[in-house]
Parts: C-alpha cells; sequence; structure tokens
C-alpha cells in the first residue's frame, strides 16, 4: 500500500501520473495522507497520527481513508504488491 | 491542545475541458446565520430538520413588490395567496401589510376568516366551491370568482334562498402568447366563453358583476403576457361599458411571477432570468394606462402574487447522515430533508449552502433525502463542500408551496420558525406527534389481537 515510485508528488499537493500523462489535485489532508503513504506508514498509523492531530473519530476516518485509497487504486496511483 | 479542524481526503482528476461561460463561481458560500440568528443555535433548539421563515424578507419583499406597481399605476391591491404559504403568521404578516386574502377552497377560506380577515377583503377562487362555501361568501359579502357555469348557476340557486346580491367576477383563460395555455380555469376569452358568462350575469340581474380575472400561468417568464392579458381582460371590461353602461372595479390579473429558484434544465440561473417587480409592473400598468378606460374610471388593479413574494423568505435547514459512494463511484450524501419536507425540489435545482466554514474544495454530489424511496433526490448534482455526518447545511428560497404540499410519509413535519424583525425566533407551527396521527385513526375491535 504504497504510492508508486515513478508518481511525482509536489509540495503543494499536484501529482502526475507519467504512466498515463493525468493530472490531479488533492486537498490538505489527501496530500497529508499521501506523504505518510510515501514514507510507508500503513493504516494504523496514519489513523493514530491523524486522529491524534486532528478533530475526527477513528471509525470516521477509517471511512474516508478507506474511500480516499479506492480512489487512489482507481487512479491507479498505488503499488499494488 | 485543541485538535484541529478534520476535513477528509480528497483527489480529483484535473480534467482539461473548455471553461464555460459562467466561470467556476461557488454556491458554497456559507449561510452561518439567518437575520442575525446562528443556524446552529437554532437546530440546537428547534431540532433537524427545521423551517424557518424571516418576517423582515417578507416585509421587505412585500413593499418592495408594491412599491414596484404603485408608482407606476394608482389603483393597486395585493391578494396573499393563502395556497403559496398558509400559515396563520405568515398571512398575518401580509395582512398587516395591506393585502386581502386569496383563497381556492372552503379550507382556505375559513382559515382566513379564523384569523380576522373580513369576508368582504377574501377573494374566493378555485374550481371547487361547495354550495356551503359558496353560501358562506355570499352572506360575508366576499368576491366570488367564478370558475364554471356550474358555479353560476349554484349561485343563482343560492341567491333566491339568501335574498342577497352577491359580489363576483368570472375567471378568464386566455392565449397570451405562452405555451401551453393555461386553459383550466375560467371561460375562454378567445371562443366567446367569457362573454357568454358576462352576458349571463348581467341578463340575471341577480348579482354584482365587480371584476375579471386571470390566472394565466406559473413562473412566468415573459412580462409580454401579462400586457396580453390585461388588455383582454380591459377589451372585456370596455365591452361591458359600451354594451350594458356597466362599470367593472376591478382587474386582478391573478398569480405566476417566478422567484429566484433556478428550475430543473435551466440554462441560465434564475437571478439572470427572472424579470423584476418593476418588469411586471411596467407592462401591466402600461396596458391598462394606455387603454380606453375614462381617466376618472381607472380599475383597480388586483394581484395574487404569491411564490415571488415568500420565495425567498424561507430557509430549510438540515443534516447531514452519511456520505456513500454511488456504483459509479460518484459522491452521494444522504441528509435528513427528503422530498416531503422539499415538494418543489421535483421542479427546482435549490441552492444548498453549508452551514459552517469549509476550504475551497468541492466535490459533485448528489443530495438524497432520508426516505426510502429512489426519487427521493434533493439535488441531482451541486458541487458541494466536503460535508460530513452531523455538518449543517441551509436550503435556499423554500417560503412558497413547501409548507403546504409537504407530504407526512414515513416521519412527522417538523417545527416552523419565524424570526421576527428584531432577531427573536418563534414557533409557528410546531412539530407533529405521534399521538396526533394515532388520535385520527381507529383499529376495529377485532384487529386488536394478533400473535407472531
Amino acid at each position: 500500500m504504497k504510492i508508486r515510485s515513478n508518481i511525482a508528488v509536489s509540495a503543494s499537493g499536484l501529482i502526475f501520473n507519467p504512466d498515463t500523462g493525468e493530472s490531479f489535485t488533492v486537498n490538505p489532508m489527501g496530500a497529508e495522507i499521501i506523504s505518510f503513504l510515501k514514507e510507508g506508514l500503513g493504516q494504523e498509523k496514519i489513523s493514530l497520527q491523524i486522529t491524534q492531530k486532528y478533530n475526527v473519530e477513528p471509525s470516521a476516518f477509517e471511512k474516508d481513508f478507506e474511500d480516499f485509497m479506492g480512489l487512489l487504486r482507481n487512479y491507479t496511483l498505488l503499488d499494488d504488491e | 491542545m485543541e485538535k484541529l479542524r478534520y476535513e477528509r481526503p480528497l483527489i480529483k482528476r484535473m480534467e482539461g475541458e473548455m471553461p464555460n461561460k459562467f466561470g467556476s463561481k461557488s454556491e458554497n458560500k456559507p449561510l452561518t446565520h439567518i437575520d442575525g440568528v446562528a443556524v446552529k443555535e437554532l437546530l440546537s433548539e428547534y431540532g433537524s430538520p427545521l423551517f424557518v421563515l424571516s418576517e423582515k424578507t417578507i416585509r421587505n419583499t412585500f413593499r418592495r413588490a408594491h412599491k414596484a406597481f404603485s408608482m407606476r399605476y394608482p389603483k393597486m391591491q395585493f391578494a396573499w395567496s393563502y395556497k403559496t404559504n398558509y400559515l396563520d403568521a405568515v398571512c398575518s404578516i401580509y395582512h398587516q401589510e395591506g393585502a386581502w386574502a386569496e383563497v381556492v377552497s372552503g379550507f382556505e377560506y375559513d382559515k382566513a376568516l379564523s384569523i380576522g380577515v373580513d369576508g368582504k377583503h377574501i377573494i374566493f377562487n378555485g374550481p371547487d366551491k361547495t354550495a356551503e362555501d359558496l353560501e358562506k361568501a355570499i352572506q360575508n359579502d366576499s368576491l366570488i370568482h367564478i370558475d364554471h357555469l356550474d358555479e353560476l348557476y349554484t349561485i343563482i340557486e343560492l341567491i333566491e334562498k339568501l335574498e342577497k346580491r352577491p359580489r363576483v367576477a368570472i375567471r378568464v383563460n386566455m392565449d397570451t402568447g405562452v405555451y401551453p395555455i393555461w386553459d383550466r380555469f375560467g371561460f375562454n376569452y378567445e371562443n366567446g366563453q367569457a362573454w357568454d358568462a358576462l352576458n349571463k350575469i348581467m341578463a340575471s340581474g341577480k348579482m354584482d358583476l365587480v371584476g375579471l380575472h386571470c390566472h394565466i400561468g406559473t413562473y412566468m417568464l415573459s412580462t409580454k403576457a401579462y400586457g396580453i392579458a390585461a388588455a383582454k381582460l380591459t377589451d372585456l371590461a370596455l365591452g361591458l361599458r359600451r354594451r350594458y353602461n356597466h362599470e367593472i372595479k376591478y382587474i386582478d390579473l391573478g398569480g405566476g411571477f417566478p422567484s429566484r429558484n433556478t428550475l430543473k434544465g435551466a440554462y441560465l440561473p434564475a437571478l439572470d432570468t427572472s424579470p423584476s417587480f418593476e418588469d411586471f409592473a411596467e407592462a401591466i400598468s402600461s396596458a391598462l394606462l394606455n387603454a380606453e378606460y375614462p381617466p376618472d374610471s381607472l380599475p383597480l388593479l388586483i394581484l395574487e402574487t404569491g411564490r415571488a413574494l415568500v420565495d425567498e423568505a424561507g430557509f430549510l435547514l438540515g443534516t447531514v447522515i452519511s456520505n456513500k459512494r454511488s456504483s459509479t463511484g460518484k459522491r452521494t450524501t444522504i441528509v435528513d430533508i427528503g422530498i416531503n419536507l422539499l415538494f418543489t425540489s421535483f421542479w427546482y435545482e435549490h441552492k444548498i449552502s453549508p452551514a459552517q466554514e469549509f476550504s475551497s474544495y468541492t466535490e459533485e454530489t448528489t443530495m438524497y433525502g432520508p426516505l426510502c424511496m429512489n426519487i427521493d433526490v434533493i439535488r441531482e448534482s451541486a458541487m458541494m463542500p466536503l460535508l460530513n455526518k452531523g455538518d449543517h447545511f441551509v436550503i435556499h428560497h423554500v417560503g412558497a408551496y413547501n409548507m403546504t404540499q409537504w407530504m407526512q410519509f414515513i416521519t412527522l413535519r417538523p417545527n416552523v420558525v419565524l424570526i421576527d424583525i428584531d432577531g427573536n425566533t418563534h414557533v409557528i407551527r410546531r412539530n407533529e406527534t405521534m399521538s396526533e396521527f394515532k388520535n385520527m385513526e381507529h383499529l376495529p375491535e377485532h384487529l386488536k389481537n394478533f400473535e407472531l
């Protein structure tokens, strides 16, 4: 569950997939999660980081996280090893 | 340390499409207060969902409309269209502003009487007036707008019984250049039905023919249609003067002015397409003033405007129940307001604002109501901020028809609150209770026991 190594992610949240030529934008929460994914953090650690910093219940974040991961997978941005 | 506000993660593919000519204007500016009262506090005190009406907006809109017409035509009178919103408090505001009552059923007639409207100031429209309704209206000297010949003959029968002389008008339908023609109300102008009815009334000699009425349509975007309607009713009025030396006291052009809600499928937003009160006033007053009425006997102009007067004063406050994705991956949001409360969502793209601050990120969202019905969709596609469960939102321009056409379906209707001029809140219709519904039902004795 990592962002594919050739995916370019800018600090401002702009994502470029060189395989398809597609570009994406993410909001700050999306950018933060992607940076954790790039560091190799798993869902549990990411959830802990986010719920400690932001006003959200772990169960609510888990739902949003899975939804977000589904989109990343759909856009072929994840390395599905 | 206080935690930061959470916003769910969002990723959007950048599309290289041509921008449309309207740019990317967001409709997501939050509405946190209505007339100075916090939406959050309203929902906390009165529950969700909640209808809120602004007395200030009602009065300001009425005064703006009245000014537009009275500046252009010397004799005008509004009659408040009860069917648009017949909550006692709403009707009373309009009556305080000087509007008469315009009703379309015995129920509405009794409602107007119950809040103190003098029978003389009630206009009785509608196709279904029972003999009992008509008798009451004759006794109270109300203005009876005759819809069909059966009604006329019932009135003639009642006159003999009551020995009173009713004040009547006929309802006229006509071609105003807007199609389909609304030809179901009253008597047709072009084919001679209207003259037939007028001749019958004049020949009876038993009633005072005081007015001519029409209701040419709803959500009319053409001011010209009203000019044509005024000209055709004027033709009848001047014909009565020539033939019977009879003077008509008023021309009633009914309702039908649009509000600032955008119709489904409309190319442009209503703000750009709906004519103003001034536009309608100009078309109508020109038609009347340029006709051949003697200057000292211009008829009173009556308008039964409903939607355009009250829609903007109504807000519907609600809460997000959940977020989901559809089978196609589209964002869907379930809220606690369905078509049972927002009947007008069948034909409007209602503007929906969040009731709290959000970032500038938005998602194309389908807004579903809470009913267990597939048709319960209040916006098929709206660019909404990243709403979470429990977030509040405000639906705009719901003052017209929703509080009369609402449905009691699988749940009970909520509180309706009025914010007065000073910012005080008043429950003007309290939420329904289960016991009220149970009281209307009767369970036969043989059905009272069962085993499962």
